[in-house]
């Protein structure tokens, strides 16, 4: 047992980290971008000397590299690493969608600029009806001659203002079962009948937006899968989403919460010397520990080549609840001044009331808590699926918030 | 990066678990818990003719000098036995005391025998209720005799020799001292505990003949790094509870039906397992990387262990009792085997100090290493 790279991988470490340290954007550079010109300089970089989706094959102009060398690319980009976000959903999921469904044609036409961030892409799968039950979609496709026509509605789609492409689920038969009449497309963004409009978050900020579709056309050479076939595509990049979903760096961690400790007071002693404190603190410790060294156990699979185990699955599920109660625990530790989110008036800048209005998301994006222990129940212990009212039911038939008869539904409370 | 157990590892796992299901299963526990005898015979003499008693000793002193990491092996899989017999006490604790701070008499003397199964050691620190302190500790030693009583020692009444801690004026307040208890100044009864398949005896040292292990007045700081280092065996052993317990619930589950349908297909079930096994992942993972500080000696042995430990005792307590949850009435039952994990659940979460008190040794050994995860 060691921490050790093997001697591949430390040659290829000290390849990237000579790289890296050659090529990372200066001040002056990036002086005057704005963050999606900022990264789209540091991935066009990246891709022209073969250190963009490393996993990726040669003739789309990638590397054809291995899982352990992408984890080690990562390692060493450190802080630079960030500007990679906006292609993450891109990268991460549309790419290995259209690698398993595209033509050739497609694959060589969208795949590199994909790769090498000239064009970022978007994923257009939640709606308001369509949530954990995603399947549940109401975005409908009618085919007409060579093309599809779309109306409805998506939201939560991170970057659609700033996106070129994005991958779509519609129904195109509402009646069979629901997961049956799914079909499956890729789009242009700046296709006429888009609009696109930011949604304001409990926390201020807006990173998602609706998208509606009126009357959208798209050709059926556009169509990933065969008519009906939209579940099955669906599941090729849900499968990549999880894989690229990680822990989620929220920022409040037990060195931000150790130090708060350490500059706060109970009873006229630092905190850190209370017992309840410490104990708070262990348990966070733990838990940071335990993802840590999970991690290690995933990358020492990859490295002598095989699949990681299920226990990479519980990373956002334990880190977003845990950054949620840190957050408000250190509030705590403040006490009066807890509420204060002014980052001149208050403790590390405000971290602590940041996060606390900002992961509420993270225990929903990607999968809620519940669908994620959902997901470990049934794929990891091998329990069995919740009996499916909607099972065998065609979609038109299927009872809905607004139910079939159009009445409200019956409120739990007045 | 190699963050896993290698292939001589893997196949020591797989005889551990064959021989275990084979001499072990729940019928020997329970032979245990209900009869008189204080451990499982017929399962000791396999494990001591498998070398499980020489793993760690040198073979100069008849083990087999095998590194800590087989140690790490046999503690889940007696864990997810839940073995009844006086393993952790004679192998943790005596055994690596000497180890750690045995004279070359002493090592000559003990070792061998220990290595053959010819003598079975225990460890006798608790003295009363409360964590323990060098300040507490009320057996003293006078001209190479102990006088004082230890209350709960875990396989006392089977044991050959005891490590005993007794106060010292010197140094750190404690010395380590090795005493025969077949001497006829030793008298041992027998406690009730929570967990009948491991004997407990209250030991009454009533100046009992005893020689000093380790120098006088370092007692105390020897004990430390003696549990750090068994925290983590123990952490296995209940990392493997855990794991029996989490698959005892999910087996249930799948084959108990209520309202029509499987109760593993509700979401209640399905979360509450989930939780166990994300309990499960996060302690195992820790365990590795004590499991890694103890094999190398590493100077985070402290914080590993404490991580380690902490961790485990909260995922097989939460896994031991949602298991019996998930049985429903039938978990409650004397015949049912889930009472066998919650007992040993917290025999365990105590044996070597409770969970408040290594969650406060964690962030102590954090703030001394100055280290964050």
């Amino acid at each position: 047992m060691d921490f050790n790279d093997s001697p591949e991988e430390a040659r290829l470490r000290e390849e990237a980290r000579k790289w890296i340290r050659a090529n990372t954007p200066t001040d002056q550079e990036l002086a005057g971008l704005d963050y999606i010109a900022q990264s789209k300089l540091w991935q066009k970089r990246k891709y022209d000397a073969g250190w963009a989706c490393i996993r990726w094959p040669e003739q789309y102009g990638c590397r054809g590299g291995s899982a352990m060398e992408q984890v080690i690319f990562g390692q060493e980009e450190g802080k630079v690493g960030e500007l990679s976000g906006v292609f993450a959903i891109g990268q991460g999921m549309a790419g290995p969608t259209m690698m398993a469904y595209a033509s050739e044609a497609q694959k060589k036409r969208y795949l590199p600029p994909l790769a090498s961030g000239e064009e970022i892409w978007c994923q257009l799968f939640s709606e308001p009806a369509g949530g954990s039950d995603l399947a549940a979609l109401r975005t409908t496709a009618v085919r007409d001659g060579d093309d599809w026509v779309i109306n409805g509605q998506k939201i939560w789609t991170s970057g659609a203002h700033y996106s070129d492409y994005g991958i779509l689920v519609t129904r195109s038969d509402p009646d069979v079962p629901k997961h049956k009449g799914l079909t499956y497309f890729f789009l242009s963004m700046k296709s006429p009948g888009i609009e696109i409009k930011p949604i304001k978050q409990i926390s201020g900020d807006s990173n998602f937006n609706e998208v509606y579709f009126n009357n959208v056309r798209i050709p059926d050479s556009q169509r990933l899968g065969e008519v009906g076939q939209g579940w099955q595509v669906s599941i090729t990049t849900l499968m990549n989403e999880r894989m690229s979903i990680g822990a989620g760096g929220s920022g409040a961690n037990f060195k931000r919460v150790f130090d708060l400790a350490q500059s706060t007071y109970i009873n006229d002693r630092p905190a850190i010397e209370d017992s309840a404190v410490r104990a708070k603190l262990a348990d966070w410790y733990c838990q940071e520990s335990g993802l840590k060294y999970t991690s290690f156990r995933t990358m020492s699979a990859l490295s002598r080549g095989a699949t990681p185990g299920p226990e990479s699955s519980i990373g956002k599920l334990v880190g977003a609840p845990k950054a949620q109660e840190m957050a408000n625990f250190a509030m705590d530790l403040m006490d009066m001044t807890g509420a204060i989110r002014d980052p001149e008036l208050t403790e590390q800048e405000a971290l602590f009331q940041e996060v606390y209005m900002a992961i509420p998301g993270l225990r929903i994006a990607g999968g809620t808590d519940e669908i994620m222990a959902n997901i470990i129940a049934e794929r990891v212990l091998g329990m069995p699926q919740d009996i499916r009212v909607d099972k065998g039911v065609a979609f038109k038939d299927v009872p809905t918030s607004a139910s079939s008869d159009g009445r409200e539904p019956a409120r739990v409370c007045a | 990066m190699n963050f896993e157990f290698d292939e001589e590892h893997n196949l020591l796992r797989d005889q551990a678990a064959r021989l275990l299901a084979d001499k072990s299963d729940f019928t020997e526990v329970r032979a245990v818990l209900e009869g008189e005898a204080s451990y499982s015979k017929s399962l000791w003499d396999a494990v001591v003719e498998q070398g499980w008693t020489a793993v760690a000793i040198p073979e100069e002193y008849g083990g087999l000098a095998m590194d800590r990491l087989a140690l790490c092996v046999l503690a889940e899989e007696l864990g997810r036995a839940v073995a009844p017999i006086p393993y952790s006490s004679s192998v943790y604790l005596a055994t690596e005391a000497l180890l750690m701070a045995g004279s070359q008499a002493q090592k000559e003397a003990w070792l061998p025998k220990l290595a053959a199964g010819d003598a079975i050691g225990t460890f006798a620190l608790a003295e009363r209720h409360g964590r323990q302190t060098p300040q507490l500790i009320e057996t003293r030693a006078a001209s190479g005799t102990l006088t004082g009583t230890k209350l709960p020692v875990a396989d006392g009444d089977v044991a050959d020799f005891a490590i005993v801690v007794a106060a010292s004026d010197k140094g750190d307040g404690a010395s380590l001292w090795i005493a025969d208890l077949s001497a006829s100044n030793v008298s041992k009864s027998p406690v009730t505990t929570l967990d009948p398949s491991r004997s407990h005896v209250q030991l009454v040292l009533d100046g009992a003949p005893a020689e000093p292990l380790g120098a006088d007045g370092e007692g105390w700081a020897l004990t430390q790094k003696l549990f750090d280092q068994a925290a983590v065996l123990f952490a296995w052993e209940q990392v493997g509870g855990a794991d029996r317990a989490l698959n005892m619930a999910r087996d249930y589950a799948m084959q108990r039906y209520a309202f029509g349908r499987p109760i593993a297909s509700f979401q209640a079930i399905k979360h509450k397992l989930a939780n166990a096994y994300v309990k499960n992942t996060l302690a195992r993972s820790n365990c590795y990387y004590g499991a890694w500080a103890l094999d190398t000696n590493a100077a985070e042995l402290a914080v590993a262990a404490a991580t380690a430990r902490v961790s485990a005792t909260q995922a097989f307590y939460y896994a031991s009792k949602e298991n019996i949850q998930t049985h429903g009435g039938m978990g409650f039952t004397w015949e049912f085997d889930c009472q066998f994990l919650y007992r040993r659940a917290k025999l365990l979460s105590v044996n070597i100090g409770s969970e408040a008190a290594w969650q406060e040794k964690l962030i102590t050994a954090v703030e001394q290493s100055n280290l964050a995860a």
